[in-house]
């Protein structure tokens, strides 16, 4: 492996990710969210240039976002900042990391620019994340340098029951390995399809060598709690803050449930009077299944 | 829940960032850690990290668990406190490039400005020499990590940055609390919060 837990510039990069947990990434596509965003207790934002519900909606090539406006969301928010690249479009990573964006999020709701190979992220300063269905997608992808897994959920949805699926795939395929043998660790890596030394370092662990969030389909305070009493590490929330009747309220009631995951009390507390959450699509429903994208 | 006698629990800030990690930091050199989320976590700690995250989500997030008044009277008490990077932020007694409504529990006299290095791909790390633990030097992860651009008389310094970025001081102490601008709790060396928890046995 050419990276691993000691290498000074891996750890320096899934450093971000780890004080990023407990936190909630929410995507922004002005200025003001951004600020609304900051207000509300976010850790990061996701500048793009449509929310995943707009471009299911709208349809056509989902593309990086204008660097003019990740420039200007930059300079509005102390946090750090993140933006989407199409799978496998490493010329868009550049610009990104030329431009200093904090995070890169390797995106299965852009159009994918690549069937058969994701980034090799390794030579990028800027760390990575990408989404995963399953452990063996998960591992793939750290084994290509991603400094942080979110399990991806459906985007643009307001339906959380793929998001629970992903992250309940992923954490029992972590368990199963955890109570298995050396000589069984062969087996999982080839159904995996993912490297050995990744499965023995999961087995040895109990846990991804990189922090595990959880993306697509969060919409309310409810839906944060959840899934990180399933074992997500931190949400992203896409849609389901600035497609809600009430953002601002909505955005600092996630924070707060995400903080407070454990307290019943207190979720009734930030779940009560909201307005409206994000009207939402099945995951039946839909002509595009994101997650599909990337292998 | 009920105190051991012989136990020493450390509370460590859970409301947002890198707790875990402190946790698992204090657990291996022999004490109990108690995440803080609400008030009535603080009951029996002896001593509490105050984590690195994201100091402005963390500043929100101790306003609404009501955190802020119980956490100032401890420290005032005289409570050991820990802050590291976040957690130096929001001990500070000053702060520049914050937002205007961040927290400042002001439990040390220093000026620190956050994000001071720049942004992610400008995170490093480097050895520092920390002479009160030992001359082996200690490995500095730097994330996103904010600077100490000047220090009050009462405070002090227990190590400096020494390469092309400056000398400016990275671990300080004055009293009951310690802070350091890196995560020693990334690098498994456990010997910083081995010095906390002998702040916590003098006490």
């Amino acid at each position: 492996m050419k990276q691993n837990s000691f290498d000074d510039n891996f750890r320096v990069k899934r450093g971000l990710a780890e004080m990023l947990k407990g936190g909630v990434i929410m995507d922004v596509v002005t200025v003001e969210h951004a600020k609304i965003a900051e207000d509300a207790g976010a850790v990061s934002v996701m500048a793009l240039e449509r929310v995943p519900a707009d471009i299911r909606r709208s349809g056509g090539v989902a593309r990086m976002a204008d660097p003019a406006l990740i420039e200007s969301i930059k300079n509005a928010v102390t946090i750090p900042v993140m933006a989407k690249v199409r799978i496998g479009h490493f010329a868009e990573a550049q610009i990104l990391e030329a431009l200093q964006v904090d995070f890169i999020d390797e995106s299965e709701v852009l159009t994918p620019a690549d069937e058969e190979y994701h980034i090799d992220k390794t030579p990028f300063k800027t760390p990575f994340v990408c989404g995963a269905t399953n452990l063996g997608e998960a591992l793939r992808r750290i084994s290509e340098g991603a400094a942080l897994i979110r399990s991806k959920g459906e985007a643009g949805t307001g339906d959380i029951v793929e998001a629970v699926r992903h992250l309940r795939s992923i954490t029992s395929d972590i368990k199963a390995l955890s109570s298995a043998g050396p000589q069984e660790l062969f087996g999982f890596a080839k159904r995996l399809q993912a490297p050995l030394e990744l499965v023995q370092e999961v087995a040895a662990t109990g846990w991804l060598p990189v922090p595990l969030f959880c993306a697509g389909g969060i919409a309310t305070p409810a839906d944060a709690a959840l899934v990180m009493q399933l074992g997500a590490e931190a949400v992203f929330v896409g849609s389901g803050i600035f497609k809600s009747e009430n953002p601002a309220k909505t955005a600092k009631a996630i924070t707060e449930a995400v903080a407070h995951l454990e307290q019943p009390d207190i979720l009734v507390k930030v779940s009560s009077g909201l307005g409206t959450p994000m009207e939402g699509k099945t995951v039946q429903s839909l002509d595009v299944h994101m997650a599909s994208r990337g292998w | 829940m009920s105190p051991k006698k012989d136990a020493t629990y450390i509370g460590v800030l859970a409301l947002q960032g890198n707790f875990r990690m402190h946790e698992y930091a204090v657990e291996r050199l022999g004490a109990t850690p108690i995440e803080v989320k609400l008030p009535s976590d603080l009951d029996i700690v002896q001593g509490l990290i105050i984590p690195g995250g994201e100091s402005t989500t963390m500043s929100i997030l101790l306003a609404t668990s009501e955190l802020i008044e119980p956490m100032s009277k401890l420290i005032e008490d005289g409570l050991p406190v820990f802050g590291t990077c976040a957690g130096m932020i929001l001990l500070a007694s000053n702060l520049s490039d914050g937002r205007s409504d961040q927290i400042s529990l002001g439990a040390i006299d220093i000026s620190v400005q956050r994000n001071a290095f720049g942004r992610q791909p400008n995170s490093f790390e480097c050895d520092l020499s920390v002479a009160k633990i030992g001359l082996h030097p200690f490995r500095g992860v730097f994330i996103r990590a904010p600077l100490v651009y000047s220090v009050g008389r009462d405070v002090e310094v227990l190590s400096r940055l020494s390469d092309e970025r400056g000398a400016s001081p990275v671990l300080c102490k004055q009293d009951n609390i310690l802070v350091g601008s890196f995560h020693p709790e990334l690098t498994g060396d456990d010997r910083i919060h081995k010095l906390f928890l002998s702040m916590v046995y003098s006490q």
